[in-house]
């Protein structure tokens, strides 16, 4: 159980969090109460929904890869109605707050699918921005700053609650791209989406997801979005969610360390339906053994040594 | 709660032929009492230096009971995940997360059950064999495999009485062709109340064919195995419309009439 001595609790922006862990979307729904307390999670991430139904790609959907998955799952959606009226429901009375998130084709079916959304039992918009963009033939948003800038502004004009931007790791310079975010009024960013990548069985010569290519995720992961957090974190003020291949407690230590002030969990609950909780306990255990009262304290707090390369450079030339 | 994640401990585990393994565990809950004929289970198999399976591999519950702790399984020992559960010896760890899914529906009133297996198939219907013969509902099951040495006929009823069908691809008797006609007299002679298949999708086609009336239990590719990653879709005809329906919880138990063929991939 979580040690009441060690105040888990964060903040994001003006929304409060009992602790730092929450589900990444599209690895969470209302069925995984069969296996744990939702009440425990900082706060509910759901499946991206989309304004318009989709069916969703070929099957395979998912491939086991090292250290992780491939998936191409596609966002299947019954629309922001059905979401309202069947999705939103099932989380009635769970003390935890409830972040939808959401994607579309263009800025301003995102605005419009954002402000649709923005009713009571929403706590907060995750904008999904890692998802093509039809106006710039298919690119995601996220892959440029002006997109970027263009789809957040657009949503913060007409949402009524505050916007997570997610990002997607597929980018040459991600600190770029988080302070157009953050310029154009994110309340936070959320790093990142899954890594766009392929898998090809040798024997049947076959991709080994139906939709060809799809998105790592799971530990394989983890250092190329521990390095992003760390960028994105030193590149803007907004919070920064941390987002990839955390399985433990120590994995979530390290995204704090590098600059989250929360994280998310995805591939792990595939492992383990109640991995959260066990990460919540392993986080408590982590503050009491290194003495740290407050987890907020962990945020950005890696120790780099700043003086390292100088002293290794004059080193190196007194030696030579 | 309903599912639970459980560090279990091998019992038995042993050869039943060339390429199928039985696995008995010992859980720390009465998983007995709560599991289902066609549930299945997610097997953490180990890692080792040889094989690192990432994803939990989805297994239907081979026997429940008798004491409430005890689980058994039938697997196929295929690629990197049971080759690794392969190696675990009496004594050993395994994780397993479960009872999932939506298991068969059966009643102890009926008169006949007709059993349609085909390969491992058999393993996810094995349950059904101790809950029709403690009811006294008389049990007709077709069996196919590839070869006389893998039937396991034994490993399926288990000492319950049964009238039995084999059929082999080494002697052709296992085409479709000529397990048509035997199908076709078994449903018209015996009248079953409810037809169970699993382990072929010829084998399903056929009985939709047939107007057959029962379930089928599927497979798909899943990662969460709770219905949250929305991977393991099938598609069905339900009330005139296509839906798509996941495996893992919506299923594995489909009723036959329903389950749409599948895209083939590839
Ligand atoms: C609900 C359900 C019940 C099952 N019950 C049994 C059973 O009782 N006995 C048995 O022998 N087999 C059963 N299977 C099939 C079994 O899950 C696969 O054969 C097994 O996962 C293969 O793993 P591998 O590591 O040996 O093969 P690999 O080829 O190395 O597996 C790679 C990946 O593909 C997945 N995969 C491979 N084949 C299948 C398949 N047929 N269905 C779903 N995922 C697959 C694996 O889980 C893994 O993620 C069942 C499948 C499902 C969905
Ligand atoms: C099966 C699956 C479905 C996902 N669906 C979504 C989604 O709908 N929207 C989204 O923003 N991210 C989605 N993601 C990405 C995750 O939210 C997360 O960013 C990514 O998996 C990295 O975290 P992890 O390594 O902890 O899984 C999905 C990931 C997986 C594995």
């Amino acid at each position: 159980m979580v040690d009441p001595q060690v105040d888990l609790g964060v903040k994001i922006g003006s929304l409060m969090l009992k602790n730092p862990v929450m589900p990444a979307s599209g690895c969470f729904a209302h069925e995984y109460a069969q296996a744990m307390d939702l009440g425990r999670l900082g706060a509910l991430v759901t499946k991206s929904v989309t304004p318009k139904r989709r069916i969703g790609n070929p099957v395979p959907r998912v491939a086991e890869t090292d250290a992780g998955m491939l998936n191409s799952i596609g966002i299947p959606s019954s629309g922001l109605l059905y979401y309202v009226d069947k999705i939103l429901p099932h989380y009635v009375g769970v003390p935890a707050p409830l972040v939808a998130s959401v994607s579309a084709d263009t800025a301003e079916e995102f605005a419009a699918a954002c402000e649709a959304l923005s009713v009571p039992g929403v706590s907060a918009i995750e904008a999904n921005i890692s998802c093509p963009n039809i106006e710039a033939d298919g690119r995601a948003f996220a892959m440029s700053p002006k997109d970027t800038h263009r789809a957040i502004s657009e949503i913060k004009r007409h949402a009524r609650v505050p916007i997570w931007a997610k990002l997607t790791p597929n980018v040459a310079d991600i600190a770029e791209i988080a302070r157009a975010a953050e310029d154009a009024g994110a309340d936070a960013l959320v790093v990142a989406n899954t890594l766009l990548g392929m898998a090809i069985d040798p024997e049947t010569r076959k991709p080994k997801l139906g939709n060809v290519m799809g998105g790592l995720s799971g530990p394989a992961i983890r250092p190329v979005i521990v390095r992003m957090v760390f960028q994105c974190a030193r590149a803007v003020r907004i919070p920064v969610i941390g987002c990839g291949g955390i399985l433990s407690a120590g994995h979530a230590v390290e995204h704090l360390l590098a600059g989250a002030t929360a994280v998310q969990v995805g591939t792990a609950s595939f492992l383990d339906p109640a991995a959260m909780l066990g990460i919540i306990d392993g986080l408590a255990a982590y503050c009491e053994r290194h003495g740290v009262a407050r987890i907020a304290e962990l945020t950005g707090s890696v120790r780099i040594d700043p003086g390292l390369t100088d002293r290794w450079l004059r080193l190196a030339q007194q030696s030579g | 709660m309903k599912v639970a994640t459980l560090a279990c401990r091998v019992v038995e585990h042993q050869w039943v032929s060339a390429r199928y393994k039985y696995l008995r565990l010992s859980c720390p809950a009465p998983l007995a009492r709560h599991t289902a004929a066609g549930q299945f289970f997610q097997l953490a198999c180990p890692v080792s230096e040889a094989q690192a399976p990432f994803l939990r591999r989805p297994m239907s519950v081979y026997g429940i009971g008798p004491e409430e702790d005890r689980i058994e399984f039938l697997y196929h020992v295929k690629g990197i995940g049971t080759r690794a559960l392969e190696r675990l010896r009496a004594g050993d760890a395994l994780t397993v997360t479960g009872p999932l899914g939506t298991g068969f529906a059966f009643s102890p009133d009926w008169k006949r059950v007709l059993l349609v297996a085909r390969g491992v198939g058999l393993a996810t219907m094995a349950p059904l064999v101790p809950l029709a013969a403690r009811a006294g509902v008389a049990i007709t099951a077709v069996l196919s495999a590839r070869a006389p040495g893998e039937l396991m006929t034994q490993e399926f009823l288990r000492g319950a009485p049964a009238s039995v069908h084999a059929v082999f691809d080494s002697d052709g008797s296992s085409a479709v062709e000529r397990v048509e006609p035997l199908l076709r007299n078994l449903l018209d002679a015996e009248r079953p109340d409810r037809v169970y298949t699993c382990g072929s999708n010829r084998l399903l086609a056929l009985l939709q064919k047939l107007g057959a009336h029962g379930e089928v239990a599927l497979e798909q590719q899943m990662a969460c195995a709770m219905g949250v990653c929305l991977s393991c879709v099938r598609l069905f005809n339900e009330e005139g419309e296509k839906v798509f329906r996941r495996v893992c919880c919506e299923g594995p138990v489909f009723p036959l009439g329903a389950v749409a063929g599948e895209v083939q991939f590839g």
